[in-house]
């Protein structure tokens, strides 16, 4: 017993090696994605509409596939596997959080915008004094809704074969003939779960200083 | 000397000529009073001004500088960025909603704009603020965030971020429309005060004639 959790702490910590690397690449990306979705170059914007929905009309697990394996067709050599995930996980994730950026960043009233101009504030200044803190505040339980899903996400890294939480929770159910680790593996799910929506309401509650 | 210079100036909206050959000047410590009816383009002929709208054809020329000309061919010529954006600093705009930054202190909403074009200090833009409010009566305000305020409240708070920026003309957008009627006269008042300063303003206003035609008087 107490080698099948060292296993599977192993493994919960490669699941969240995929997690936080996917955060931390996504989150900027989306932003310069949604950026691309606003533009008012029709080229920009229908590129980037179109790469959203492929994004977001294919199954992440395809995608996965096609990032492992592509490279191989076409020049003969593949990424590692790991690389491979970050990249699938990344690209699928910035399109998701792009939309949400873009509706939060539309939500804010133009007015607000006019107003900074008038008072001479750069666009730049405008976009990440006035625009975005206000965003993330309106975008906050979105994309609570999505981190939680790419922690459950994670375990699709076992499609082309790294060894996350899941994989290795269903070796140890194969090799034992139990379901036991399985259940074990939904455990921790639940558990780093609890820590994401805890962590999104502290946040939620510190930004509730102001309407 | 005229301050703000506006000749011939023209502005359509999809089919609809809103502007249709404006021409005034404005000279300093004047108070102009732009009354009419919603959809007549005196807030249009405020957004063009303040180059919140660009113009169809026409001259606009603010402190001596040309915002917009246009030439004999009919071409509208704008000025570059540089200029554009002196210009604007001698303008300050109060909108009919306020448009106060809601996620910012009142304090902060006023500040902002000094601390980031004039490089004030954070004492010297707090103490530029605190007297803007003082002066606009919400000295105990400074601390507490738009949505905490009463309309009447938030509008004044606006007209002190306008003044934090020492602008040399200050424009309303039916700055009391979006109010109760009982709030108007609190704004009114502020207005009246700053024309007995000799501050030179553009005041665009529908339904409220008499306060309107009192600020003349």
């Amino acid at each position: 017993m107490g080698k099948l959790l060292l296993l599977m702490l192993e493994g919960t910590f490669t699941s969240l090696k995929i997690f936080f690397l996917t955060l931390l690449f996504s989150l900027p990306l989306g932003l310069i994605v949604a950026k691309g979705r606003m533009s008012k170059f029709r080229v920009v914007s229908s590129i980037v509409n179109g790469y959203i929905m492929i994004m977001r009309g294919t199954p992440l697990i395809l995608q996965l596939i096609f990032v492992y394996f592509a490279p191989y067709y076409i020049f003969g050599a593949s990424t590692d596997r790991f690389t491979a995930v970050i990249i699938a996980f990344v690209i699928n994730y910035a399109a998701y959080f792009a939309e949400i950026y873009r509706g939060g960043i539309q939500s804010i009233p133009q007015g607000q915008i006019e107003a900074s101009k008038v008072l001479g504030l750069s666009k730049f200044h405008t976009f990440t004094h006035i625009v975005m803190p206000q965003v993330v505040k309106t975008i906050l339980p979105s994309m609570g809704n999505e981190v939680i899903t790419l922690v459950k996400d994670t375990a699709l890294a076992q499609t082309i074969g790294v060894a996350e939480l899941f994989r290795v929770a269903q070796n140890a159910a194969a090799r034992q003939f139990s379901t036991t680790p399985i259940f074990i593996a939904g455990l921790f799910y639940f558990i780093m779960n609890g820590v994401v929506s805890k962590s999104f309401d502290l946040i939620e509650k510190r930004l509730d200083y102001y309407k | 000397m005229s301050i703000i210079e506006v000749i011939n100036l023209k502005k359509t909206f999809t089919s609809l000529e809103v502007l249709k050959g404006i021409s005034f000047s404005l000279n300093e410590g004047e108070v102009l009073s732009i009354i009419g009816p919603s959809g007549s383009g005196k807030s249009t002929l405020l957004r063009c001004i303040t180059n919140l709208e660009r113009v169809e054809s026409g001259t606009i020329i603010i402190g001596g500088d040309t915002l917009v000309e246009t030439s004999r061919e009919g071409k509208v010529l704008y000025a570059d960025k540089e200029t554009t954006s002196r210009i604007g600093q001698r303008l300050g705009l109060v909108f009919q909603n306020f448009n106060l930054f809601p996620h910012f202190s009142v304090l902060r909403n006023i500040t902002e704009a000094p601390r980031h074009l004039f490089k004030y200090s954070k004492e010297e833009a707090t103490e530029l603020a605190l007297s803007l409010l003082e002066k606009m009566g919400l000295a105990d305000k400074a601390g507490a965030y738009p949505y905490q305020l009463s309309g009447g409240q938030q509008q004044r708070v606006s007209i002190a971020r306008a003044l934090a920026l020492h602008p040399q003309v200050l424009c309303f957008d039916e700055p009391t429309s979006a109010l109760d009627p009982e709030l108007t006269g609190e704004i009114l008042a502020v207005i009246k005060e700053l024309a007995n300063e000799q501050m030179t303003m553009v005041v665009v206003t529908t339904r409220w004639l008499s306060p309107a035609t009192s600020l003349i008087g």
